[in-house]
């Protein structure tokens, strides 16, 4: 774990760039995540993607799988793979500032 | 007068990562099909370009008539840890797979037919084994929409060119 700035906010990542406290996450950061991976803008369906699994970590404990993300988040999994191109739960996990997904699914 | 040498510096070479997979499917049955289906998913939530291609048995999961039933192999399968002659018992592969299948509900793991869709949607291409096929007396009619094409073994080398092949 090491403490990095993201929007000139001062946050903890691991090695991979994911917040380890999901509570240091603001929509700034997220934005930045984002073009760091290959995303220049966040749509409304990128952030409907990404308050979903957020709001699901924090509510569970845990990321959901990219099955319930296709099933529950309200964008298909062909879309999601369209909008996240290098794993939308991933991805989408990293820019809501949550830990990366353990599953396998 | 002892002279040191200079050992020889070991080459690191630089870690490479894998950009693309090409899983073989061979068998049919649930343990066979599964960990291709696993492997092929995971590789895509990790960015990772994945083919699958069926052939002999493994093209169960990909027909229309029989990927809604494939069940674990009960018999000849030491991982069971059953005698061979109860896992011959009728009715108790199906038994065996019901209670597999739950399981695998509790951490969501799809059922074959919704598994097949989520890689497919997932942009991993499914192809049919064409000497199979042919031997089988099958054509792309039996077969799932989400398989694109029968492919010869070269035509299945050529798109797997440049990754990782894997024979499961």
């Amino acid at each position: 774990m090491t403490a990095t700035l993201i929007a000139d906010t001062a946050v903890d990542v691991d090695a991979e760039g994911f917040l380890t406290e999901p509570i240091q996450w603001s929509e700034a950061i997220a934005e930045e995540i984002a073009r760091d991976n290959g995303i220049p803008e966040m749509t409304d369906r990128h952030w409907l993607v990404v308050r979903f699994m957020r709001e699901r970590y924090l509510t569970t404990g845990a990321a959901p799988s990219i099955r319930a993300l296709g099933k529950e988040s309200g964008v298909p999994v062909k879309e999601l793979y369209e909008l996240f191109p290098k794993g939308p739960a991933k991805l989408a996990a990293k820019i809501g500032g949550i830990p990366k997904p353990k599953g396998c699914i | 007068m002892t002279e040191l040498l200079v050992e020889p510096q070991a080459v690191v070479p630089e870690p490479r990562t894998i950009e693309k997979v090409a899983i073989v499917v061979s068998k049919g049955s649930l343990e066979g099909v599964y960990p291709a289906l696993i492997m092929a998913n995971g590789a895509r939530m990790e960015g990772i370009e994945a083919d699958l291609f069926f052939t002999f048995f493994g093209l169960d999961a990909i027909r229309k008539d029989r990927y809604g039933k494939i069940k674990v192999a009960t018999v000849g399968n030491p991982g069971m840890h059953l005698p061979t002659l109860i896992g011959a018992v009728p009715g108790f592969s199906a038994l065996a797979t019901k209670m597999m299948k739950r399981q695998m509900e509790k951490i969501d793991i799809p059922p074959i037919p919704e598994f097949i869709e989520l890689v497919a949607d997932s942009g991993v291409r499914l192809y049919a084994c064409k000497a199979t096929v042919d031997m089988f007396g099958l054509t792309m009619e039996d077969f799932v929409p989400q398989v694109e094409d029968v492919l010869s073994v070269g035509e299945f080398y050529e798109k797997a060119a440049g990754g990782e092949i894997i024979f499961t």
